[in-house]
């Protein structure tokens, strides 16, 4: 009965939706990519390459790497343990998972100004150990630890409830130990969810401010990440900086999000196998 | 055999489970509980009075005003157009569509200065399509347009990401029922179709609201954040913040994190509804 000739209607639908994204995303990213690429690419060479941008830019990716890999053992951690334990409470922390994702950037940067700040209880201990964590790098770290916690542990934790339990029971009565039957049983099944959680930290941790502006400081060559740069440089009227470093970003997530594509489709070839 | 204790790893299994779920526990507590915690007694003991008397001022109200418009015409648009949107992604084949499918998630992967600044080249009063309106005296960057465009932008694909699964596992056998039984198509989509995805549609809905009050940076950077004008209840609280007014930062500061608590308790009704 359903045929595959266009109604009208499909048509009237299929022209709106791509209206819709031309309008909010595919004109936007041809705009900044040409007006970057404008004025050649030595230019733009020129703009990433200076000292405070690819200080900056490097300081970004170093941290969110670090982040993603933090967040890819912390968050199969937690998705273990929310899956496979029994434990008090632990509706509400299952719960809480959710919450980096509700709240607003800045108040996650307020949040930790006033819980780890100079001014604090813990802030203040730390100062006089000489340890600096707010207007430092620990403060960006914890900023982009709070916001990318969800990605890893709602990526993984689905894949573990469907998870067949056989193929452990096997391992362990044939006398495999529990890190044995982890590293060659579980881990190659969550690898594929574990990486796309990862991927998505990476993406979130290089492009998060709200949060990171206020707990930085900002200090260029220190605590002076990228996306701050952009905004910084754009507020001094530097268009072609900002719109180099904008590119450079933009061109990074166009890979993190083929990467996410390419892992999904591992994970789906995983499943039939 | 439900439980992992039963496998006779006996006390040595034990004591790691016990390990493994304090050091979940403690992370969860120092990353999210304890900032929590350390802004509500911030808010309380930096003078409940004072923060009470900022979040009052015209220029507070009209910055929650603001982001209350932001929020509802976002959930107006990307609630119809995510819907279109996943029709035409479940239920059509074209050329392209792989494409179409990826550029989706683009506004979750890219920087919200990063799509700000995209916004200004193309709307902004020399970009290819702000030029035209500047024309007509219409501006789009540092007025309420600009702000909405941003503001639909990053809350974009959390409709259509999860409305396509249900309508994809919902299938079409109930609609071509409809249809065989001489509804027309307006009818099998109000009568079949949009009840099936209800909870999908609604917690997209959710996401969407929580991130149009929390969305700062792709607004700030299109509206100029000009008082009384463009600030947005987030930048409000930045500007209070960045002013040194600790208590109203604060204060406004409980305030979101209030409407977020309440989002996070509707999320997790819904999750268990679907």
């Amino acid at each position: 009965m359903r045929n595959k000739t266009i109604t009208s209607g499909d048509l009237l639908l299929r022209t709106l939706s791509l209206g819709y994204i031309s309008l909010l995303i595919i004109l936007p990213v041809c705009a900044l990519s040409y007006e970057a690429l404008q004025s050649g690419a030595g230019t733009v060479w020129h703009q990433i390459t200076l000292p405070q941008a690819i200080a900056s830019l490097r300081l970004t990716l170093i941290l969110a790497f670090i982040i993603a890999l933090i967040n890819i053992i912390t968050g199969t951690a937690t998705a273990w343990v929310l899956v496979r334990y029994d434990f008090p409470l632990k509706k509400v922390i299952n719960a809480i998972i959710d919450l980096p994702f509700a709240i607003p950037t800045v108040v996650t940067g307020i949040m930790l100004v006033a819980f780890y700040g100079p001014n604090s209880i813990i802030g203040g201990f730390l100062q006089k150990c000489d340890i600096e964590i707010i207007f430092n790098k620990p403060g960006i770290v914890l900023a982009l630890l709070f916001v990318t916690f969800p990605f890893v542990v709602r990526a993984v934790q689905p894949v573990l409830i469907e998870m067949e339990r056989d193929m452990e029971e096997a391992a362990q009565t044939l006398g495999a130990t529990a890190p044995q039957v982890f590293v060659r049983i579980i881990l190659p099944t969550l690898l594929p969810s574990i990486l796309t959680g990862g991927a998505l930290s990476l993406s979130r941790a290089l492009g998060e401010f709200g949060s990171v502006v206020i707990v930085a400081g900002n200090i260029p060559f220190k605590t002076l990440v990228a996306p701050v740069y952009i905004y910084g440089e754009m507020e001094s009227y530097n268009r072609a900086g900002a719109t180099s470093v904008s590119f450079v970003l933009l061109l990074i997530s166009f890979l993190i999000l083929i990467t996410i594509h390419c892992l999904q489709k591992w994970s789906r070839r995983h499943e039939i196998a | 055999m439900k439980s992992p204790k039963s496998f006779g790893y006996g006390s040595k299994k034990k004591t790691a489970e016990t390990a493994l779920v304090t050091v979940v526990i403690v992370w969860v507590c120092m990353l999210i509980l304890m900032p929590l915690y350390g802004i509500v007694k911030e808010a309380c003991t930096s003078g409940l009075f004072s923060g009470l008397i900022s979040i009052t001022r015209p220029d507070a109200l009209h910055s929650f005003y603001l982001t209350l418009m932001l929020t509802v015409g976002a959930v107006v648009v990307n609630t119809f157009f995510g819907i279109v949107l996943a029709i035409v992604l479940v239920r059509q084949e074209f050329k392209g569509k792989l494409a179409l499918n990826g550029l989706i998630d683009l506004p979750f992967a890219v920087s919200p200065i990063v799509a700000g600044f995209m916004f200004i080249t193309l709307y902004g009063p020399y970009g290819w399509i702000g030029s035209l309106f500047e024309a007509h005296g219409v501006k789009i960057i540092y007025a309420f347009p600009g702000m909405m465009i941003a503001t639909l932008f990053v809350t974009f694909p959390f409709v259509v990401r999860e409305v396509v699964p249900v309508l994809r596992e919902y299938g079409v056998e109930q609609e071509e029922a409809a249809f065989v039984l001489g509804a027309t198509k307006w009818q099998t989509f109000w009568k079949v179709t949009l009840p099936s995805i209800k909870w999908g549609l609604v917690y997209g809905i959710t996401l969407t609201v929580a991130r149009s009050i929390g969305e700062f940076g792709a607004v700030m950077v299109v509206s100029g954040a000009i008082i009384n004008k463009t600030q947005t209840a987030t930048l409000f609280t930045h500007q209070q913040f960045t002013n040194f007014d600790y208590s109203g930062a604060f204060a406004a500061a409980v305030v979101l994190a209030s409407v977020s608590f309440i989002t996070l308790v509707i999320m997790q009704y819904i999750q268990k509804r679907k």
